[in-house]
C-alpha cells in the first residue's frame, strides 16, 4: 500500500514544525553563505572601479523630481519623430497605390470582366490592403525602432522604477509598468509578458488593464487626428510639437486609466495588497544597429502589418459588398450606418465609425483604411492622399468637427480589445469570465466615457 | 500491468508532452539563467535564430528552441525565460523548474553575469540541487574586465563541482568552447560532482524519511530529495503537485518504458 500523498505532506508539516521556524531563514542563508564563499575565491578586483557613467544617469532618470518628466519627455520625443517622419512617405505610398489600383482596373475592364470582380479585386481587396500600407507603415517603421532602441539601451526597467510607486498605490504590481509598455507595442504581447508578475490577483489586474495603452495598431489613428485636427489648429511651426503633445496627452489618459482601473479592481472583484518584489537595474547596454532594424521592422513592424493586411483584404472585399448590394432603395452599408447612426451620434461619433470598429474587430489596424472606405463610398475614383485630403474628405463632406476628433481618440483609446487579444486573455487565464470580462468592461467605460464628453462637449458648444 | 501502449511509450511521446518535437536532434540542452546575463544572445549566437534580446527582466517569458551541432551530433537548445530563483511560484520560474526536473535536458547551462557572480550563484545553486549535468557559463567577461573585476573560472569549477566557461557572447568569445564542454558533460567525458547543500543533521535526516514516501507515490520521481526539500520548505505548489498526482504524471512519463534505442535516453539512464 503506498504512502499516500496527504501523509506525505503532513509528515513534512510536522517535520518542518520539529525544524523550527527559522528554518527556511537558515537554507537560504546556508545558499547566500556558499554562494559568498564560491566567489571570494574566484573574483578579484584588479582596479578601483572606473567613473560609474551607469550610476550618474541612473540617479538622472530615475531621480525623484526629473524622473518622470524626463520619462514623459522621452515618449513624446517618440511621437514627434513618428509624426514628423510618416506624413510624406505616407502620401508617396497612397499616390503609388491609387496609381495602380487605377491601372489595375483599366486592365480587368479591358479584359471584358465583369464589373463586380473589378470591384471585388480592385476597389475592394486592393484598396483595403492599399489604405492599411500607407496609413500603418510609415508610423510603425519609425515607432518600433525608437522604441526597440529604448529597450535595449535598459531604459524600460527604469520606466518600472519610476511608475513603481504609483502601481503600489493603485495594488497593483510594479512590474506591471513594463508589461503596459509592451502593450505599445501589442496589447496580445502585452498580456502574454505579464507572465513575469508572480501574484495571479496582480497578474489579472495586469491582463485586465492591459487594453488602455494604445498599440500600434491604434497608434496612426491617434496620429492621423491629432494631425488633421489639433495640429491644424496651430501654425506650422509648432504644429507636429502639438500634434505629438496631444497624443502624448490621450497616452497619459491612458496610463491614468490603467492605474484607476486597476485601483478599482484591487477594491472590488480583485481585492489584496500589491507584493513586494526586486528589480533589477540592468547596465546600459549600446543597442547593436542592425540587429534593431531586424527585430523592429522584420520581427514586429512586418508581423504586425503583415496581419493587418490579412484581415484588411476579407475586409476590403466586405466593404465593397456592403457598399455595392442594395436592399430596398440604398445599399446594405448605407442600412447599417442608418442604424448605427443614432448610437454613433450619442456617443459623439457616427454610425460610420461604428461600422468600421464592427469590422475592424479582428484587428483594430484596418479601423481608418474602413472609415475611408465608408464615407468614400463604393466605385469613385480616389485621389484621397495624405493628411489634408483626409481632412476635406471628414471635415468639409461628412460634418466632422474637433468633438469627433476628440470623441474618436477616446474611443480608440478604450474601446474593446481585437480579437487577437481577446484570445491571448482566454490563452492567459484560461477563464470564460476574466476574458469576458476583459473584453466588455473596455467597451462599456469607452462608451460611458465618450458618452459624457459629447454631452459635455455640446452643452459647452 | 504489461499491457503496452504504443501512444505513450519511448521517448516521442514523453517529449511530445513537453511540447518539443524532437525531430532528428541527439541531445537536449537547456539554456537558464539570470535576466540580463545574456542568456538570449548565447541562444542566438548557438542557434543562429534571432531571438530578440531585450536589455529588461522578463523578455523571454515562453521558452525558446532551436538547434545547432556538434561534431556528428546534433542538440535541441531549449531556451527558459530568465530567473532569479526556482523557488518561488511565478508562471516564468515554474516553466523553468518543470523542464529541468522532467525534461530532463541531458545538460542544462546556466548563463551567469560576471559582474555581478555573487547574485547569479544563487540559481546556479539551485540548479545543481536538481541536476547532476550541468556547465556554467559565465557571460559579459568583457564587461567585468572593464569593472576591473578578474573571474577565475577554474577556481569556480573546482568549487561548484562542474565545468565553468568564460565567455563574451555578443561577440562569440568562448562559445566553441562551451559546446565542447558541453558535449564532454553529455558524453560522460568531464565527470561532474556538483556542489550541494550542506544541510544539518537534523534536516538530512527529515529529507531521508521523506524521500522514500515521494518516490513510493511518484515513482522514477528525478529528484526526490529535491521536492523533499521543497516540501520542508512548505513550496505550495510542490505540495499542490503531490497531491493532484501531477507530480506522479509528470514521473511515470519519464522512466516507464525507456528504451534503449535513443542515444538520448541512454545517457539520462546513466545518469540515474
Amino acid at each position: 500500500m503506498p504512502a499516500s500523498a496527504q501523509a506525505v505532506l503532513d509528515r513534512s508539516d510536522r517535520l518542518r514544525k520539529e525544524l523550527g521556524s527559522d528554518f527556511r531563514d537558515r537554507m537560504v542563508t546556508a545558499v547566500y553563505e556558499q554562494a559568498r564563499s564560491v566567489v571570494a575565491r574566484s573574483v578579484r578586483e584588479t582596479a578601483a572601479p572606473k567613473w560609474d557613467f551607469d550610476q550618474r544617469i541612473d540617479r538622472l532618470v530615475t531621480s525623484r523630481w526629473l524622473g518622470l518628466p524626463i520619462m514623459t519627455a522621452l515618449l513624446g520625443l517618440v511621437f514627434w519623430v513618428t509624426i514628423i517622419g510618416a506624413n510624406a512617405p505616407s502620401q508617396m505610398l497612397a499616390n503609388a497605390f491609387f496609381a495602380v489600383e487605377g491601372v489595375g482596373a483599366g486592365w480587368f475592364e479591358s479584359l471584358g470582366l465583369p464589373w463586380w470582380l473589378t470591384g471585388i479585386v480592385w476597389h475592394g481587396v486592393f484598396r483595403g490592403l492599399a489604405w492599411v500600407v500607407s496609413v500603418m507603415l510609415p508610423p510603425m517603421a519609425i515607432f518600433f525602432p525608437v522604441f526597440t532602441i529604448l529597450e535595449d539601451l535598459g531604459y524600460l526597467p527604469r520606466v518600472a522604477f519610476n511608475l513603481d510607486w504609483l502601481f503600489r498605490r493603485a495594488g497593483a504590481h510594479g512590474k506591471q509598468a513594463l508589461t503596459m509598455a509592451m502593450g505599445f507595442g501589442c496589447n496580445a504581447a502585452g498580456i502574454t509578458s505579464t507572465r513575469i508578475i508572480d501574484s495571479p490577483r496582480e497578474r489579472l489586474l495586469a491582463i485586465l488593464t492591459n487594453n488602455f495603452v494604445p498599440c500600434n495598431g491604434r497608434f496612426p489613428t491617434l496620429i492621423m487626428l491629432a494631425v488633421i485636427f489639433v495640429a491644424a489648429a496651430f501654425p506650422p511651426a509648432l504644429a507636429s510639437i502639438a500634434a505629438a503633445g496631444s497624443v502624448l496627452a490621450v497616452v497619459l489618459l491612458g496610463v491614468a486609466f490603467t492605474l484607476a482601473i486597476s485601483w478599482a479592481l484591487s477594491r472590488t472583484v480583485l481585492s489584496g495588497e500589491a507584493s513586494a518584489f526586486t528589480l533589477e537595474l540592468p547596465p546600459y547596454r549600446r543597442p547593436s544597429i542592425l540587429r534593431i532594424l531586424y527585430t523592429s521592422l522584420i520581427d514586429r513592424t512586418m508581423f504586425v502589418l503583415g496581419r493587418a493586411m490579412l484581415t484588411a483584404a476579407p475586409a476590403g472585399a466586405v466593404i465593397w459588398i456592403l457598399a455595392n448590394v442594395s436592399a430596398g432603395d440604398s445599399s446594405l452599408a448605407d442600412h447599417a450606418i442608418a442604424a448605427l447612426g443614432p448610437l454613433g451620434n450619442a456617443i459623439g461619433l457616427d454610425g460610420v465609425i461604428l461600422l468600421a470598429y464592427i469590422i475592424a474587430i479582428p484587428a483594430n489596424e484596418i479601423v481608418v483604411p474602413t472609415m475611408l472606405m465608408c464615407y468614400l463610398g463604393a466605385g469613385m475614383m480616389m485621389d484621397i492622399t495624405g493628411y489634408d485630403a483626409i481632412r476635406a474628405v471628414l471635415v468639409d463632406q461628412h460634418g466632422w468637427t474637433l468633438l469627433t476628433a476628440i470623441n474618436l481618440m477616446l474611443f480608440s483609446l478604450l474601446h474593446n480589445p481585437c480579437a487577437t487579444t481577446i484570445l491571448t486573455i482566454w490563452k492567459e487565464t484560461r477563464s470564460g469570465k476574466w476574458t469576458a470580462l476583459g473584453g466588455l468592461m473596455p467597451l462599456v467605460i469607452a462608451f460611458v466615457v465618450c458618452f459624457v464628453t459629447a454631452q459635455v462637449g455640446r452643452l459647452l458648444g | 500491468m504489461s499491457a503496452h501502449n504504443c501512444e505513450t511509450c519511448a521517448d516521442r511521446a514523453q517529449l511530445a508532452q513537453m511540447g518539443i518535437d524532437f525531430g532528428r536532434c541527439d541531445h537536449v540542452v537547456a539554456l537558464a539563467g539570470n535576466p540580463n546575463t545574456g542568456k538570449s544572445s548565447v541562444f542566438n549566437a548557438l542557434t543562429g535564430l534571432r531571438q530578440h534580446v531585450g536589455n529588461w527582466t522578463g523578455k523571454t517569458v515562453t521558452r525558446a528552441e532551436g538547434a545547432f551541432s556538434f561534431g556528428s551530433k546534433r542538440f535541441k537548445l531549449v531556451d527558459l525565460p530568465g530567473t532569479y530563483s526556482l523557488l518561488s511560484a511565478s508562471q516564468d520560474e515554474e516553466i523553468s523548474r518543470n523542464f529541468l526536473l522532467f525534461g530532463k535536458p541531458d545538460c542544462t547551462v546556466v548563463v551567469t553575469d560576471a559582474t555581478a557572480l555573487e547574485r547569479n550563484l544563487n540559481l546556479v545553486l539551485q540548479v545543481l540541487e536538481i541536476t547532476d549535468r550541468a556547465v556554467v557559463c559565465v557571460n559579459l567577461m568583457d564587461e567585468a574586465a572593464r569593472k576591473g573585476l578578474e573571474v577565475d573560472v577554474r577556481s569556480l569549477s573546482r568549487d561548484l563541482g562542474v565545468p565553468t566557461v568564460a565567455t563574451v557572447a555578443r561577440k562569440k568569445q568562448g562559445l566553441r568552447d562551451l559546446v565542447s564542454t558541453v558535449a564532454g558533460v553529455i558524453g560522460g567525458d568531464i565527470r561532474t560532482a556538483p556542489l550541494r547543500l550542506e544541510a544539518p543533521a537534523e534536516v538530512r535526516e527529515a529529507i531521508s524519511s521523506l524521500v522514500p514516501q515521494i518516490e513510493a507515490i511518484a515513482p522514477g520521481v528525478p529528484n526526490a530529495r529535491w521536492i523533499a526539500l521543497r516540501l520542508l520548505d512548505g513550496d505550495h505548489r510542490v505540495r499542490e503537485a503531490l497531491l493532484s498526482g501531477e507530480l506522479a504524471a509528470l514521473a511515470s512519463h519519464q522512466l516507464d518504458h525507456a528504451p534503449a534505442e535513443s542515444s538520448r535516453i541512454k545517457a539520462v539512464a546513466g545518469a540515474l
